[in-house]
């Protein structure tokens, strides 16, 4: 029978399969982080069990961390325990974990294809839902919680039910000045939500197969944001490209077989999908969030929109709300909307290429003078390489805040946060109320968007952007 | 793992679509290295004002449904971050059961693991619950019979057979998937031959 990708990597990881299709699904990676994991350990010493298979986890502390300066440690004190917490657990349990001053310590979905770890055809987890990233080498890749994540560390499996297969194709071309950001909020956009629950999204089609790795991971993290399990795209020469030579890669004759297995890794011709959307490239503009969940998006040239005109209740409440909070009136456009700060960073967007793309815009110019703008590298390796290449400075020539990676205002957990009201044009992936701290307002946008608006105070058009 | 077999309670109706778990519980919270202890804060943005003061108006602020351990709410419940930080705050305020037309995949999962129960029902059915609810009087959740009792009605639901009976009994997960331990060694050895790239 005909097979999806997402088939082929199920079937190929079933250890075991009860009469109603409920499986014990084997794990080959486990990332670890301070927030959602203490627990997980706690439990193993409670019940006196072991780590079943240390070499296949991989712990970093990425959310509590400070991006300032880090000589001092940690001022918050719950913080440090948490992140304190787990150098200790990983320490008792023999977990490789990249300490905070570490080079390569970073956001966690960040490190693991840095490092070789995220490989194609693999089962990766961690507690954390944007693990969907991983998706984009062509492994399965998803979020578990707390529980889930002690259950793999005692067993390395799962016990999971199968998902439905949904494949969207982005067909054509993109247009100049359009990036992955644009291309996965439209998406959410289309579907909404809950769109893919229940499902794994395969991402197919032209616009897919000419992204690079990096641009492909920032579409597979945003599938939570559309309610998927996973979100995955069929590994091909770049990838391994990408993974050839990373330090947890694997070497000499592996290499060689492991490439041969990946090569198979794509959906038959024939292969069945519960549901397929298709979007052209063309049809997709630099696109905004106005709203406080990712579905609440327009492109750059429209506007705010009118309750008045939503037919459904329960939708028109939800705008209402939405704009209340956002501080906005219905009808103003988009590009009238001024900013206070700006936030280049996150798993979404925290990656070399989003450095390089966003300096290129902001190169020569001054941030707008009422604008607080930082970038957060999303690893110690992506700020030495934009160090290296001069990133640096041309962003804090611009009056950008250079920072120490970490997740940084993407949730707002460390020192990193909006005051309320404050409005922020962030590269992040979620615009929930109080995301980025209390009252705070988000405008989710690609990282050439972002450096637009830190240039121009408003949002703005970043293919007519001219400062 | 707190079998779960009939809930009697009063249900508290938060009729709003989309409540991810960042509502449910703010990542100032997150800080924690325990399970317990976060019920006091649970919806606390909707629950306090500026100066965490108790806002009245809210459903878990008045009686009874300060007492509620049924909750009804609009669809998409759980969306969002994954943490387990939401369903341990709803547990720990007393909430042990959910009930929506839709829920995030992995917020439903990790309430089976915490001896909760989110149940799907279509929103008409719901919708009946909500005005019941408005009695401020005790329906009555019973899973092995898969029915919800409340006045003189009585509305089925359907549930996945596993977890069900997972958490009928109080299934440790981690317990039974040891118990497949043979099994987990043979396909490590199948791996360390086909791929032994993995480890
Ligand atoms: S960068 Fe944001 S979304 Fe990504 S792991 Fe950190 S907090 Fe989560």
């Amino acid at each position: 029978m005909p097979q999806t990708l997402y088939d082929k990597i199920w079937n190929e990881h079933i250890v075991y399969q009860h009469d109603d299709g409920t499986t014990l699904l084997y794990v080959d990676r486990h990332l670890v982080h301070e927030v959602t994991s203490p627990q997980a350990f706690e439990g193993l010493r409670l019940s006196n069990r072991k780590v079943r298979k240390p070499n296949l986890t991989l712990a970093v502390a990425d959310h509590n961390v400070p991006t300032t300066n880090r000589s001092k440690g940690i001022e918050d004190q719950d913080s440090k325990i948490q992140v304190e917490e787990l150098e200790k657990n990983c320490r008792e349990f023999g977990i490789e974990i990249f300490g905070m001053n570490d080079k390569r310590q970073g956001i966690v979905h960040i490190i693991g294809p840095e490092q070789g770890f995220t490989q194609p055809g693999t089962v990766i987890v961690c507690g954390d839902s944007h693990t969907a990233t991983h998706g984009a080498f062509g492994s399965l890749a998803f979020g578990i919680g707390t529980s889930e994540v002690e259950h793999v560390l005692a067993t390395q499996t799962l016990i999971q039910k199968k998902s439905k297969n949904f494949r969207i194709n982005i067909t054509g071309n993109l247009l100049t000045g359009v990036t992955a950001k644009d291309v996965i909020l439209q998406t959410i956009g289309k579907i909404g939500t809950a769109g893919g629950t229940g499902m794994v999204i395969e991402y197919a089609g032209t616009v897919i197969e000419n992204l690079s790795i990096e641009q492909r991971m920032t579409i597979c993290n945003m599938s939570i944001e559309a309610g998927a399990k996973a979100g995955l795209i069929a590994p091909d020469e770049k990838t391994f490209k990408y993974l050839k030579g990373k330090p947890k890669s694997p070497k000499n004759e592996n290499w060689d077989k492991a490439v041969e297995y990946w090569s198979k890794l794509k959906s038959d011709s024939s292969a069945k999908f519960d549901q397929e959307v298709e979007i052209n490239g063309k049809d997709i503009n630099p696109m905004v969030t106005w709203g406080t969940s990712p579905q609440d998006v327009v492109s750059i040239t429209e506007s705010v929109p009118d309750p008045e005109k939503e037919k459904d209740e329960d939708k028109k409440k939800s705008i209402i709300r939405s704009l209340e909070y956002m501080g906005l009136k219905p009808n103003t456009k988009i590009t009238d909307i001024k900013v206070d700060r700006i936030f280049i960073g996150s798993c979404t967007n925290g990656r070399i290429e989003d450095l390089r793309d966003s300096a290129k815009i902001i190169k020569g110019k001054k941030v707008a003078e009422h604008v607080n703008a930082m970038v957060v590298p999303g690893s110690g390796l992506v700020k030495q390489q934009a160090e290296e290449e001069g990133i640096d400075k041309i962003f804090k020539e611009a009056g950008f805040d250079w920072r120490e990676p970490g997740c940084s205002m993407c949730l707002a957990m460390n020192a990193d946060k909006l005051n309320p009201k404050e409005r922020c044009a962030s590269t992040s992936n979620r615009n929930f109320e109080g995301r980025q701290g209390r009252g705070g307002r988000t405008h989710l946008v690609s990282p050439t968007m972002a450096a637009a608006a830190a240039i121009a105070g408003h949002l703005t058009d970043v293919r007519k952007f001219k400062n | 793992m707190k079998k779960f077999d009939i809930l009697v309670g009063i249900p508290a109706n938060l009729s709003m679509i989309n409540i991810d778990t960042d509502m449910i519980i703010p990542k100032q919270f997150l800080k924690t290295i325990k399970r317990t202890g976060l019920g006091k804060n649970l919806f606390f943005e909707m629950r306090y004002d500026d100066n965490e003061k108790k806002i009245e108006d809210f459903v878990l602020n008045k009686e009874p449904y300060n007492n509620s351990s049924i909750l009804l709410t609009g669809k998409n419940f759980g969306c969002g971050s994954s943490r387990e930080h939401a369903p341990w705050a709803l547990l720990d305020f007393g909430i042990r059961c959910i009930i929506s037309s839709s829920f995030a995949d992995i917020f439903y999962n990790n309430c089976f693991k915490n001896g909760m129960l989110p149940l799907i029902l279509e929103q008409k059915k719901i919708d009946e619950i909500i005005e019941y609810s408005k009695r401020k009087q005790n329906i009555e959740i019973n899973l092995t019979k898969q029915e919800i009792k409340f006045g003189n009605k009585l509305i089925k639901f359907t549930i996945d057979k596993f977890k069900k009976n997972c958490l009928l009994n109080g299934t440790d997960d981690i317990a039974m998937s040891l118990e497949k331990k043979e099994e987990i060694k043979l396909y490590e050895d199948s791996l360390k031959k086909n791929k032994p790239w993995i480890n």
